[in-house]
């Protein structure tokens, strides 16, 4: 098996050196998720900054690829909008079923393109989706998105 | 002691390649184990010439089917030195250990309106107090928390040493006369510790406590006679020693399996039906509701006919060989740290770790690319984690088809993890 379709650079560097990890000093709304198979945590917290964009905090506990998803994620939406967020969301849902065979757009998606191979790796997709849930459900719990628009 | 090499050979799956190529370590027999060809062919005789279904029906595949299994329930029951009448099967060891609970539950709830019909021993009111270990499987706490839920009693449990051992310093007044039930871990499944359970057991009786032992990880990988370890109630599982999915064993003593109110109930564990209630049959099938577990059943007694042709004192030893030179190498490795007792005393050949600097979850994947099959995770044992601050570890668990080149490339691959990675 090719490790390396896994452990992109890209999501190694993430891992090692994480973007924006930290929580918010006052957040409008904020999600804990796990992973219960294996125990992985992650908060997840959203704000808004003074144009209206999203600003996103998180901490956790985890594998290289749920940390490094969160830290992607931070980076590749902060400053955008909800429904921004919502779009790189469903992209990237699309992407972890499309087990390895989907072409995923980077304009949507930036630095996250680089999960396309853990969509090979079936254990690992749920690590990938950890942070995204997480961002989901406190968009939710701050009333920037209904419960309906959920992807 | 047996060869090894031959033991592998009867197993078809271990001759299989994963990953393109990769030679396939199997070392997750904790999780599941794997099945040699005899018991294999052994279910499938059983389909091919006597299936039919079980006590009932007169007719020649009928009592042959019967005949196997009940045939199968004495020799599982002997190879734990019980009697064939005071054995359960059940789907799984948490379907076991499920139905104890229940019979508590149960009990307690019936005799609200018909006390005299459920034995008192199995009625819980708040006040009373049960006991678990801290490092159960989570199949041996959470059916104990919902039996407090339910009634109201208060769940104990008894701490562990840095080590990974019990602190058996405060026993007698953990289990004390507020106690009724006592369920402990026989060998933990993540630390790999064995437990005095004969001990723990003794102070449960003492108290007038039920004592249950999980043996899942036990029976297994060594000896086990029902009767020295002194439980009332004693579960475990079928796929783990060699045995097909889909079927657990209680044993009981005649006197506490006689008390039980049943857990499922419907066909095959009455006595009479009548439309305004019914009465149950005698153990064990009060609790074999429905069509019972017969191939199951069949195909695991030829397990135990494989290991006791092996022997299971053998088999205990091989495993602890290969536990110390597994502990032996884990020590040599910088970074690496053992999450259980480092000495190879009263422990079993599971071994757990923590890799400093990564995740078990990516240890595994690079174990895994090198064909190397472990467990990573909490292990169903998460406050076991918890007590040894750690999210989840890597897990070795060695069987009687592994040697030291097995342990090697565990090794090997945590290395290659490590260098992976740049830890190192």
């Amino acid at each position: 098996m090719e490790l390396d379709s896994l452990y992109q650079e890209i999501i190694l560097d993430h891992y090692k050196h994480p973007r924006g990890k930290g929580l918010l000093e006052q957040p409008l709304g904020s999600a804990h998720h796990i992973n219960p198979t294996c125990g992985d945590e992650i908060t997840v917290q959203v704000s808004r900054d003074a144009n209206g964009g999203l600003q996103i905090g998180y901490d956790g506990q985890g594998c290289s690829i749920s940390q490094a998803s969160a830290s992607v994620l931070t980076e590749l939406l902060t400053g955008h909008t909800v429904a921004e967020s919502q779009k790189a969301r469903e992209a990237f849902i699309e992407l972890m079923h499309a087990q390895g065979l989907s072409e995923p757009d980077e304009e949507v998606l930036g630095d996250a393109v680089a999960f396309a191979g853990v969509a090979k790796f079936p254990a690992r997709v749920k690590c990938a989706l950890l942070a995204w849930m997480a961002l989901q459900d406190a968009e939710i719990k701050a009333g920037l998105l209904s419960k309906g628009e959920g992807s | 002691m047996f060869d090894v090499q031959a033991v592998k050979a009867d197993f078809p799956i271990l001759a299989t390649t994963v990953h393109g190529g990769q030679p396939l370590v199997y070392l997750d027999s904790g999780a599941t184990s794997q099945k040699p060809r005899f018991v294999l062919d052994v279910e499938r005789a059983y389909y091919e010439q006597a299936n039919a279904a079980v006590h009932r029906g007169a007719h020649a595949l009928a009592e042959a089917a019967t005949e196997a299994f009940e045939q199968a329930r004495k020799g599982i029951a002997q190879f734990v030195g019980a009697q064939a009448q005071d054995l359960v099967f059940t789907k799984n060891a948490t379907e076991s250990l499920n139905l104890a609970a229940y019979a508590f539950s149960n009990a307690t709830a019936i005799a609200q309106w018909d006390p005299a019909s459920v034995d008192s021993r199995f009625v819980l009111k708040p006040g009373d107090s049960m006991v678990v270990t801290e490092m159960e499987h989570h199949s041996n706490l959470v059916p104990w928390q919902e039996l407090c839920r339910k009634t109201g009693a208060t769940l104990r449990w008894i701490p562990l040493t840095e080590e990974g051992r019990l602190d058996l310093s405060g026993l007698d007044s953990i289990i004390d006369e507020s106690t009724r039930v006592v369920s402990v871990v026989h060998q933990s499944n993540i630390l790999g510790t064995v437990n005095p359970v004969r001990l723990i057991m003794d102070r449960a009786h003492a108290v007038g406590a039920i004592g249950v032992v999980d043996a899942c990880q036990s029976i297994p990988h060594m000896p086990v006679d029902v009767h020295e370890v002194g439980a009332d109630l004693l579960a475990w599982s079928g796929h783990k020693m060699l045995g097909p999915t889909g079927i657990g064993c209680l044993w009981g003593t005649t006197d506490v399996l006689s008390s039980m109110s049943p857990f499922l109930s419907g066909g095959s564990m009455i006595e009479m039906v009548q439309m305004d209630g019914s009465t149950f049959a005698a153990p064990p099938q009060r609790f074999e509701a429905g069509t019972p577990v017969v191939a199951q059943a069949v195909a695991l007694n030829a397990a135990v006919t494989y290991l006791q042709a092996l022997g299971m004192a053998d088999v205990a030893a091989h495993e602890h060989a290969l536990a110390g030179y597994a502990l032996e190498g884990l020590s040599r490795l910088d970074g690496v740290r053992v999450i259980g007792p480092l000495s190879n005393v009263d422990r079993g050949s599971a071994i757990s770790f923590v890799v400093e600097g990564l995740h078990p979850h990516d240890v595994g994947q690079v174990l895994d690319s090198r064909g190397v099959a472990v467990r990573v995770g909490h292990h169903c044992a998460w406050p076991t984690c918890r007590r040894f601050g750690v999210p989840s570890t890597t897990r070795l668990s060695p069987y009687i088809y592994n040697d030291e080149s097995d342990i090697d490339a565990a090794l090997e691959g945590i290395l290659a993890a490590q260098s992976y990675f740049g830890v190192k």
